[in-house]
């Protein structure tokens, strides 16, 4: 029997191993498609592929804004004019950021920022932690519309309590200071105070009061009870307070501008009268045409706003995306 | 009653608590009667009168509704505003919620680099303040160009009925910066979902639900209250923004000679009743929804 020169370099089997092989395709079949759309024990491949592409897309169009203030802030005026020049300037150019950092004022408006965001990020983190901890652990009369109260002083719009206040700090001459931010603060009315209430609210309901019966049955006094024993098992809620605090007093213009009008200089507010401030430095006319205002340079005074809270984000990001699971509001 | 204690004076224990409670409460009351109170009333005093500060006071003559019927009936700008004011928040707040929502889907499930998708999203909430969004919205960074002005785009508007064409417009125009807004938003959601047992989607998966159904019948009704919860701070976000028109409108009318605070605190009541009418209909609208238990 002549052996044809094909099958010659199989092996002898090669008919019952193909055979073999053609019924164990459904199995192949199944693994192939497990891979690509997923089984009980892990995603699909394709799934992960449409969620990262969609994810991914979604994360550009977010950042888009924050890459297009970037990349223009670092373009020359030639750059800016040249309209081949997109994505890619043809050098690092940081004459922007000098003149910025010159209009804005930068050393003493960021430390008038860190101040008003510092102070009474602090103080009211303090005074809506016994709050909380009032509501948490007592029963009194009057607590359900406590609750409505806190509520709506969340909703009230701030341009209906400012004026009077206004008013009020301008007889007193504090208008312009600190004063004007730390007093609200003080009394639990500062900028969302209710959030940070319901926060340490949720926080003090979550921890176990057993601890606090102990110390109270050996005789602390109440006062001691909450400083020595709620406040240290609630460390993570008074640090996600303040950041939060912070965070939001530094991007609070409107009534920053209304209280510390006349008096201290935030980096927001400075941002706020850019044009003017650089028309004082700068006045026009006088510069060449290199010299005058151009949108890289305002980009370059808004990234300059920012920054000091990106490297705050950056460094304490883990407490910021964490922030509500550590708190809790989730609400119920 | 012979309660063996060794304080002179003894109290009921309720009685204590409560007094200890409203100790810790204090500050919150005074805070609350001085810095919320009394200028709320004072404000809505002087909505009712042509008020001229001096530098030697406020001198205050009554007008009865006069404020309140001009920014009605005779001013222009603020009545249009207020129409945009609503319009625009009624499609920003669903749209924050549903993106919210599908972002934080996604960021549970359980996928490599899902730390720095989640701070990629939070960023937004540490940069918007009034000022940075003015100056970003003013260079157009926060439209896509090619979108925005692709005429395709543009002859889907001009098809578009007028009721509707301001509405899409303003989507297309402020699209990234309504999601901007959905970073906390996200986070809540996202600790919501952890919470949902796990062993009801393993209960659904063994009887033949699908993960569509799952959603449907199980995430979906757990996340009731939470709704509620991103639905309220959405709209008191946007509402208290300083860079919201209307809020603007109201602050340059305080200084303005011919606005002065009378005008200006009327008209913050109207903006705050129209606030109030929302948050109702959000209210009404996601309760029915609630499971009745």
């Amino acid at each position: 029997m002549a052996v044809h020169p094909l099958t010659k370099s199989l092996p002898s089997n090669w008919q019952a191993r193909l055979r073999n092989g053609l019924a164990q395709w459904p199995i192949y079949r199944d693994r192939a498609r497990g891979l690509l759309l997923g089984t009980r024990a892990h995603y699909g491949l394709l799934f992960v592929v449409l969620v990262y592409a969609l994810l991914i897309a979604i994360g550009f169009v977010y950042l888009y804004p924050l890459l297009f203030m970037l990349i223009t802030s670092l373009k020359s005026p030639t750059d800016l004019l040249n309209p081949m020049v997109q994505w890619v300037p043809t050098e690092w150019y940081f004459g922007n950021y000098v003149r910025a950092f010159r209009v804005l004022n930068y050393p003493s408006t960021l430390l008038a920022s860190i101040m008003v965001s510092v102070v009474p990020s602090v103080l009211q983190t303090a005074v809506c932690s016994l709050i909380g901890y009032g509501l948490a652990r007592y029963r009194f009369p009057g607590k359900s519309l406590l609750f409505a109260l806190i509520l709506a002083t969340f909703i009230i719009p701030p341009q209906n309590t400012v004026i009077p206040q206004m008013l009020t700090y301008r007889r007193l001459g504090l208008l312009g200071t600190l004063w004007s931010l730390v007093l609200p603060a003080l009394g639990g009315q500062g900028f969302r105070s209710a959030i940070f209430i319901l926060i340490f609210y949720q926080t003090f309901l979550s921890l176990p009061r057993v601890l606090e019966e102990a110390a109270r049955i050996d005789g602390a006094s109440e006062a001691r009870v909450f400083f020595q024993i709620a406040v240290p098992t609630a460390l993570p809620a008074y640090v996600v307070s303040v950041i939060f605090s912070i965070v939001w007093y530094w991007n609070e213009t409107y009534l920053t501008v209304i209280f510390l009008e006349g008096g201290i200089q935030t980096l927001p507010m400075q941002l706020s009268r850019f044009v003017q401030a650089y028309q004082n430095l700068y006045p026009p006319g006088t510069v060449n045409i290199f010299d005058r205002l151009n949108e890289a340079i305002k980009l370059a005074g808004t990234f300059l706003n920012i920054l000091p809270l990106l490297v705050m984000y950056f460094v304490l990001q883990k407490w910021f995306v964490e922030s509500v699971e550590r708190t809790g509001i989730t609400g119920e | 009653m012979k309660a063996p204690s060794r304080s002179p004076v003894s109290l009921r224990y309720q009685t204590r608590q409560a007094l200890q409670g409203y100790g810790f409460v204090a500050l919150w009351m005074v805070g609350f009667v001085l810095f919320t109170l009394v200028p709320l009333v004072e404000t809505f005093r002087y909505s009712f009168h042509h008020v001229i500060v001096s530098a030697t006071g406020v001198e205050m003559t009554f007008v009865r509704w006069q404020n309140y019927t001009r920014a009605l009936f005779t001013d222009p700008t603020f009545v249009e505003l207020l129409i945009e004011y609503i319009v625009e928040t009624l499609v920003s707040v669903p749209i924050i919620m549903i993106f919210s929502l599908i972002i934080a889907l996604f960021l549970n499930l359980k996928l490599p680099l899902k730390g720095l998708l989640r701070t990629v999203f939070f960023l937004p909430v540490i940069i918007t303040s009034g000022p940075v969004i003015r100056e970003l919205v003013s260079q157009g960074a926060t439209t896509v160009p090619q979108i925005a002005r692709s005429p395709l785009v543009l002859e889907f508007l001009a098809r578009l009925p007028r009721a509707l064409r301001n509405p899409a417009e303003y989507l297309m125009t402020s699209f990234i910066l309504i999601l901007w807004f959905s970073g906390v938003q996200i986070l809540i959601y996202l600790a919501s979902l952890q919470k949902i047992d796990r062993s009801l989607y393993e209960a659904a998966a063994i009887d033949g639900a699908s993960s569509w159904e799952s959603f449907w019948k199980i995430t979906l009704p757990s996340l009731s209250a939470t709704n509620i919860v991103v639905a309220v701070y959405t709209l008191i976000t946007l509402s208290h923004f300083s860079e919201n028109k209307l809020v603007r409108y109201i602050y340059t009318q305080t200084y303005d000679i011919k606005g002065g605070i009378g005008y200006a605190s009327a008209m913050s009541f109207l903006y705050f009743a129209a606030l109030a009418l929302i948050l109702l209909m959000i209210y009404l609208a996601l309760r029915s929804r609630a499971p009745k238990v």
